[in-house]
């Protein structure tokens, strides 16, 4: 029999996550695991007694009700502009965006894009699922062609829609970034890298590097009427061929940009 | 410039360094005539004090910076003017509905729209109503010279932290480019106690959130209240305004801003050909003097109303005055202020017609 002293805890909730949180992200949405990873960094880089997290309007709204650190709620796609009054204030606190891709990359892509080009020293965070998951899946600035949505019920053509944007790569683009990469969440695997990535976007801040960006192609089963096993399945045939993953720029690699 | 000694100081710079005295640590703001010399002068004014400057990429951003410092318990300012300032009503909203300690600076100029950069006083109802969406209320403090703007952004950051509530500063273009004698002396008001609310990282306490979304419909209505009951606090606590000469006043002269400035001078003209006019000026547009004015229409006071807008103060004045008294308007959109001339001609004129009827 197992001495009690060997056992192990392998696997618990984040010690920075409330205690009585719940969830209000719909089943087999992968926003649970988005928010657990960055969770899991908040208590491995010992950062809860120096967060201060700036939230979106959309899914993550309720942030606040999940981790167990000081927030405060930005009016759509301002996340970024909140997050550069906070982090301009405090500048020895650690301060994050978490937000969906309509609040990041169409309302709020001017204060995106500058944050960047200013090279903030915060980290940004972008679920990008396609479409606008809390108003009930519409077209979206990542929606994809051919993707049938509450407002483009025949789907995405370039004649009248226009094309997807794909953030990571612009945000490469912009040089006060210091880190850009696409992740996902379909497999295991990929989770391992995206909690790789969202480490690595942490650190060019903590190091002063400059802007640390991730965005996370995520799952909607509710808005894409799937099941969740069906939507993970999208994402790897349908999102990651059009946002392909990977490090788009990332200023500690040898060499400096890669 | 922090003693009580005399400057010849344009308002704009004024405005600029009554921040710097007041403890403002942050300005975000984005260049629009005519207050962009207030971003100039903090543009080296701050960083060299080791304070934050950032040139907003959009007035939308910039007042969402104010958010996001003044959410941390700082001291944080950003200036516009008029429609620059219709960008940052949704932020506004947010603000009071977070309760941040947001200032804000209007030089207004003339709308509707791009509309020109005259001087004028058509924001009066975007100030006090407010153009984002909800129930909300903002201070709005109104000066009239260039002491005034030095004295009421002190007032403005006071007032922001005491009640958690945006403060607008509503200037004029008339005020933000002229130039006058003024004295900064010390930012007079104690330091707010900002501790139990802002954000800070949580350290040795709960974590905090700082957010206008109703957690449930019931909360949120109680927040509404909340929010209101504080304003009536702030109603009978901080509500100012001017008089002169009103006891026997027969007609009162009444204007914000700097109009105020042309009311004092027609008075001093109309009491030397011996007519009993008074003065009554609002400091405070929001909280405003209504009951004041009552009492004064209730002792059958007429009222003229003289402003650069289509009549926006007007309506407040009518309605305090109710069916007691009178009330007239003597205005005009924007560019030219109404004169010391115009203001007299336009008292003899009510003066003439009321001894025909």
């Amino acid at each position: 029999m197992l001495q009690e002293s060997n056992l192990k805890q392998v696997f618990g909730t984040p010690k920075c996550m409330k205690k009585d949180f719940r969830f209000t992200y719909c089943p087999g949405c992968d926003h649970g695991v988005a928010t657990r990873l960055v969770a899991e960094l908040i208590d491995e880089f010992g950062l809860k007694e120096k967060t201060i997290s700036s939230t979106c309007v959309g899914c993550s709204v309720f942030l606040y009700n999940f981790i167990d650190i000081d927030c405060i709620e930005a009016p759509h796609g301002r996340a970024c502009a909140s997050a550069t009054g906070v982090k301009r204030a405090q500048p020895d606190k650690f301060v994050f965006t978490y937000q969906g891709d309509g609040d990041f990359a169409s309302i709020g892509l001017a204060e995106s894009m500058h944050t960047a080009l200013r090279g903030e020293k915060i980290t940004s965070i972008c679920i990008n699922n396609t479409t606008y998951g809390m108003t009930g899946g519409q077209l979206g600035p990542t929606s994809i062609m051919g993707q049938r949505t509450t407002t483009s019920p025949n789907g995405r053509n370039k004649e009248y829609y226009g094309y997807p944007i794909k953030v990571a790569e612009q945000i490469a683009l912009c040089d006060g970034t210091a880190y850009s990469a696409r992740v996902a969440l379909d497999t295991v695997a990929h989770i391992n890298q995206a909690k790789q990535a969202l480490k690595k976007a942490f650190e060019v801040q903590l190091n002063g590097l400059g802007f640390g960006f991730v965005e996370i192609l995520s799952s909607c089963p509710t808005n894409w009427k799937m099941s969740p096993e069906q939507a993970h399945e999208r994402v790897r045939e349908e999102m990651i061929p059009v946002f392909p993953l990977g490090v788009f720029k990332d200023v500690t690699a040898e060499g400096g940009n890669k | 410039m922090n003693t009580s000694e005399k400057v010849l100081i344009k308002g704009n710079y004024a405005i600029a360094q009554a921040a710097v005295n007041a403890g403002c640590q942050c300005y975000f703001g984005y260049p629009i005539t005519p207050q962009t010399e207030i971003g100039e002068y903090l543009s080296s004014e701050m960083p060299e004090l080791g304070r934050a400057y950032v040139c907003a990429e959009s007035e939308l951003a910039a007042i969402n910076m104010v958010l996001g410092a003044t959410a941390t318990g700082v001291k944080a300012m950003t200036t516009s003017s008029s429609c620059a300032v219709a960008l940052m009503q949704e932020a506004l909203s947010y603000a009071c509905g977070d309760e941040l300690p947001v200032v804000l600076v209007n030089v207004m100029r003339a709308g509707p729209g791009l509309g020109y950069i005259y001087p004028a006083q058509g924001d009066y109802n975007q100030a006090v109503y407010g153009g984002g969406n909800g129930d909300y209320k903002i201070v709005v403090l109104a000066p009239s010279n260039v002491q005034e703007c030095i004295d009421y952004t002190y007032r403005a950051f006071y007032l922001a932290q005491k009640y958690r509530n945006p403060v607008i500063l509503l200037a004029d273009g008339l005020l933000g480019q002229m130039m006058e004698p003024a004295s900064f002396g010390e930012y007079p008001y104690p330091e707010v106690d900002i501790s139990s609310w802002a954000l800070t990282g949580a350290k040795n306490r709960a974590a905090r959130a700082i957010y206008s979304v109703g957690p449930n419909e019931k909360k949120h209505i109680q927040h509404v209240y909340d929010l209101f009951e504080k304003f009536e606090t702030i109603k009978k606590n901080e509500t100012t305004f001017e008089e002169f000469q009103v006891e026997d006043a027969d007609l009162i002269l009444t204007a914000f801003g700097s109009m105020t400035r042309n009311i004092k001078a027609a008075m001093r003209l109309l009491r030397e050909k011996g007519l009993r006019v008074g003065c009554f000026r609002p400091i405070t547009l929001s909280p405003f003097p209504h009951e004041r004015i009552s009492e004064l229409a209730l002792k059958g006071k007429k009222f003229m109303v003289v402003e650069m807008n289509m009549g926006q103060m007007f309506k407040d004045i009518k309605y305090a005055v109710g069916d007691k008294s009178q009330v007239s308007l003597l205005n005009r959109p924007c560019g030219e202020w109404l004169s010391v001339d115009e203001i007299v001609e336009a008292v003899l004129e009510e003066v003439k017609n009321v001894a025909r009827v």
